[in-house]
């Protein structure tokens, strides 16, 4: 039968299942396809720690949020209008984010007894009058995969394992997609084993023909294309990006990167990227630990790389003396922190935003270094290039932070060309001519030393962890020497502020009673915000910060124009403490500390509340 | 080119302006002295050699000397050394490290270092003692070992450091002494030759807080009794008048007096003889210690395996080959482009 088609300005379908069910891939697929048909596109995976948690427990449960649409997209969402549910724990874990009078897609087989007892149920949730309010669609997915497979040969579990094509291809025609782009991917997937390309293909069909025939639902849905900025777009996810960026400032300095690093999540998937490109010379070493990967970042900087690790919250702390080193030898390198839930092992498939007092100050002794930060998934490549480009140009290790939230988030990027990237001037030496004695730490201006390698004629130095006398770099227990050299370092790092743009009001007021100063993965969701209440009258303003350390020149100037500063963070009040410190600021924190990003709601609300009292 | 290196550079070209800050009868100065010394022998530029140590008190030799140096921190330098070399496979990288460095807080880089088989020269100097915190037990310190943290004696069963570097797979080991510079001298050069990590245990007296340590192996007096100098190709043969020898019998090695000896029964040293270097490396009897061992100088096995840092440039220049030398914008745009007007 025909059916109607229906114009949406934007859909949130949240994704979820048993940790084994493909939901990521599910989810990943279905976003790169509307990707391609232009939607403005903010993604959340979701998923437990374990690697295959219990089957059918709430614990197991995987879940993959996307929010497409033809208007600016800056959120995953906060509430859903479709939920996808593999099964009865699932369903529990997510039933509260439907919204009112959405569509629940349901697996029905993944609610027999069994399920619903792991699932904690008494009773079948489906026969419950609370469901009323929903649009509930009931397939029994498994039946229809092991139908569509009847004559492949293949085992009942083997079967099982395409189920979620069935789900993705149903939704492909619910929302009036294409299927060719993920039958693309299969045979790519696949290529070494086409017994399952088939049965992939011809399940994503079969779950597509569903759609078409079955008289579950009348109307079929449309996403136009959103009113993105010209130009050519592609979807990536935040890790993926932070690696582009560090090969990009590879490419623009002429050095080519040592990526040392230990397997950690949700760092790895940098690791897996930048192995990828050994044709562009990058050097990835997977070492033996955390502090060997460190450790060895220094030893290629000193060779004269671009030196790069990448690591999570514990690992950094591990790090964190040879992070000392590196700011005392005056190295470049950059180490990037995809911060997850703390402390310890803490909750390391969640988000959180909890490692900025450690960049700032988790190393022994005054050891001040500059810090940049990721605000989406397309912008960890900027700020991968930014903070490289700072290494490399004041002679110094740059903390990169992005979060489990963007790292594993995609979205579109309008990516640039190479020629439209600037290009970074590592602060060599040049090539010897005089007599003259080299001096390691003599500075320039910006108080930046030069940089010998190995190889370089005349120009052989020692250096070490030892306090350094002025200029000649030897050591020196001199108490005034280590006095100035304490406040050289300091003032190197601040004088970078010379060499970064200045801030600017990112959305809403420029004056005004509020001011939301936000950093990191918050950005979407403040912006966001943000924008709800300016369209209500309300005088807010917005500034997200990328550069926490230093920060822009004029920041102290743009907090005075706002009656009411706060600082909204995924964590319990961190650059809070530090904007408080460093501008004699009354700014407040609004903290969230469960894992998971704010909701749009959530910021709403505390922003209304400092009206309402005004 | 290095044939006329070698003629113009000196041992003291490696020199350097620095006061040498170790205690006067360090152990340390005579195995600085044997380095310079062999330096030129290298055929490498100055400015291609580099010097990378931790912590400890024989961790301060580069300082000391003219080349590229890092005096990193405790335990890593065997790890900033892997990064330099996969950045830089064509220099020439020494690490300096001890006993408390290399052993303790340095274990785990030391024995992945050694697996990875780097090209690099490892000179550990054994002192049995943690010098510069000024006297506490080391991992190499005997059992029972009376130290300022360990007033009644410890209680660590001491690492067997070349059998630990053979254990993970080593393709050069070997040991030598301070006391002895020619000697030293010629490990050195061997060590040197050696393509891969070549671990050299250095015995190195620290007068101040161990005096006296490896007294029985380098005093005249007990020296032939107490040592075996191993020489490839030739039978292992030590005592005051080289009168005894060492022979196989069956799996276990035994000491046996020449004269009484068939020819065919002494242990010919084979420094290719994996299973040769495992029963030498036991050599670690207590020399107090009835009926015990002798304890073995010199290399004690070597093989050719490649080196982590060539098998890395291959699979670059590889990669290159297959997939073109790396174009940013292809990379940038990736494969599912679309474009908004
Ligand atoms: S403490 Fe011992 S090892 Fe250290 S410099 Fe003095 S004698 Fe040498």
């Amino acid at each position: 039968m025909t059916k109607k088609v229906e114009e949406k300005q934007e859909v949130t379908i949240v994704f979820a299942g048993d940790s084994g069910d493909g939901i990521q891939l599910t989810g990943t697929q279905f976003t790169n396809t509307n990707a391609l048909y232009g939607n403005d596109i903010s993604t959340f995976p979701n998923y437990p720690a374990e690697i295959r948690a219990p089957q059918g427990t709430l614990a197991g449960v995987s879940g993959f949020q996307l929010k497409f649409g033809s208007i600016e997209v800056a959120t995953p969402g906060d509430d859903c209008d479709v939920l996808v549910a593999m099964n009865a724990a699932a369903f529990k874990v997510n039933i509260a984010r439907l919204k009112k009078h959405g569509t629940i897609i349901i697996n029905s087989d993944g609610f027999n007894a069994r399920d619903l007892k792991l699932a904690g149920y008494d009773t079948s949730p489906l026969e419950d009058k609370s469901l009323n309010d929903f649009r509930t669609i009931q397939i029994d997915v498994t039946k229809m995969t092991r139908t569509a497979l009847i004559d492949s040969g293949l085992g009942k579990k083997e079967m099982d394992r395409s189920r979620n094509m069935f789900v993705l291809g149903f939704l492909y025609y619910m929302y009036n997609r294409k299927i060719e782009g993920t039958i693309e991917f299969i045979k790519q997937k696949f290529a070494k084993k086409p017994e399952l390309i088939d049965a992939n293909v011809n399940v994503l069909k079969a779950g597509y023909h569903f759609g078409d025939t079955s008289e579950v639902f009348t109307s079929r849905y449309n996403v136009k294309a959103a009113s993105l900025p010209a130009g050519s777009y592609r979807n990536i996810m935040g890790n993926q990006a932070a690696a582009l960026g560090l090969v990009a400032a590879s490419q623009k300095s002429g050095l080519d990167i040592f990526y040392g690093s230990y397997p950690i999540t949700p760092a790895s998937d940098i690791l897996h990227e930048l192995a990828k490109h050994k044709n562009f010379g990058v050097r990835s070493f997977q070492a033996e630990d955390e502090i060997a990967a460190m450790c060895s970042v220094i030893g290629a900087s000193f060779g004269g790389k671009l030196g790069i690790t990448a690591s999570s919250g514990p690992g950094i702390a591990l790090k964190g003396e040879a992070i000392g080193l590196g700011i005392m030898l005056e190295l470049p390198m950059v180490i990037v922190n995809v911060q997850r839930g703390g402390p310890s092992t803490g909750l390391p498939t969640k988000t959180e935003q909890a490692d900025l007092l450690q960049a700032y100050y988790g190393r022994n002794g005054e050891a001040p270094m500059p810090i940049v930060s990721a605000s989406t998934p397309s912008d960890c490549f900027n700020a991968a290039f930014e903070a490289c480009r700072i290494a490399l140009e004041h002679m110094t290790p740059v903390f990169l932070l992005s979060d489990g939230y963007i790292a594993n988030g995609s979205e579109p990027w309008k990516f640039p060309t190479a020629d439209e990237l600037p290009s970074i001037t590592p602060k060599f030496v040049p090539a010897k001519t005089t007599d003259e004695t080299y001096l390691p730490y003599k500075r320039d201006e910006n108080l930046v030393r030069d940089w010998a390698i190995p190889g370089m004629k005349g120009y052989e130095h020692r250096i070490g962890g030892l306090e350094k006398e002025i200029d000649t770099g030897n050591v020196s227990y001199d108490p005034d020497n280590h006095d100035k050299m304490v406040k050289i370092r300091e003032e190197k790092i601040a004088k970078i502020a010379d060499n970064i743009p200045l801030q600017i009001v990112n959305n809403g007021a420029e004056k005004g009673d509020v001011l939301m100063l936000s950093w990191g993965s918050t950005y979407g969701v403040v912006k966001t915000a943000v924008k709800e209440c300016n369209a209500k009258g309300m005088a807010v303003g917005h500034i997200h910060l990328t550069y926490l350390s230093p920060f822009p020149k004029n920041l102290g100037d743009l907090l005075k124009n706002y009656e009411h500063i706060i600082v909204p963070e995924i964590n319990n009040g961190q650059l809070v403490k530090i904007i408080r410190d460093k501008f004699l600021v009354d700014a407040k924190g609004l903290n969230k500390i469960k894992g998971i990003p704010f909701s749009t709601k959530e910021i709403i609300e505390v922003i209304e509340q400092k009206f309402e009292v005004a | 080119m290095s044939e006329a290196l070698k003629n113009t550079l000196m041992a003291k070209d490696f020199a350097t302006d620095q006061d040498i800050r170790w205690c006067p009868g360090c152990g340390d100065y005579s195995v600085l002295k044997q380095v310079q010394s062999i330096m030129p022998e290298l055929g490498r530029k100055k400015e291609d050699i580099v010097f990378i140590s931790g912590i400890g008190c024989s961790s301060r030799f580069p300082y000391y000397m003219n080349t590229y140096g890092m005096h990193s921190i405790h335990g890593r330098a065997t790890a900033v050394a892997s990064g330099l070399k996969i950045s830089r496979p064509e220099l020439s990288v020494w690490i300096i490290t001890g006993d408390g460095d290399a052993l303790s807080i340095g274990g785990n880089h030391l024995i992945h270092m050694i697996r990875r088989n780097f090209n690099v020269n490892v000179l550990l100097f054994n002192n049995e003692i943690y010098g510069l915190t000024k006297g506490q037990y080391s991992p190499t310190s005997p059992e029972g070992k009376v130290t300022k943290s360990t007033p009644i004696g410890s209680l660590d069963h001491p690492f067997n450091p070349l059998k630990l570097c053979l254990g993970a797979d080593s393709t050069f080991i070997a040991r030598t002494m301070d006391r002895d510079p020619k000697h030293q001298r010629e490990i050195l050069l061997q060590g040197s030759q050696h393509v891969g990590t070549s671990m050299i245990e250095i015995y190195q007296n620290c007068n101040v807080f161990n005096d006296g340590a490896f007294e029985l192996f380098t005093d005249k007096g007990s020296k032939l009794q107490e040592t075996l100098f191993l020489e490839s190709g030739k039978p292992m043969i030590f005592g005051a008048e080289r009168e005894k020898a060492i022979a196989l019998d069956s799996s276990t090695p035994r000491i046996v007096n020449i004269s009484e000896a068939n020819e065919g029964d002494l242990m010919i040293h084979d420094e290719t003889n994996h299973f040769q270097a495992q029963v030498l490396t036991s050599f670690f009897d207590n020399p107090k210690d009835e009926g015990h061992l002798p304890r073995p100088f010199g290399v004690f096995y070597a093989e050719d395996r490649y080196r982590y840092e060539e098998a890395m440039e291959k699979q670059i220049t590889g990669a290159t080959e297959r997939m073109g030398k790396g174009d940013l914008d292809k990379l940038l745009r990736g494969n599912n482009v679309w474009t908004a007007s």
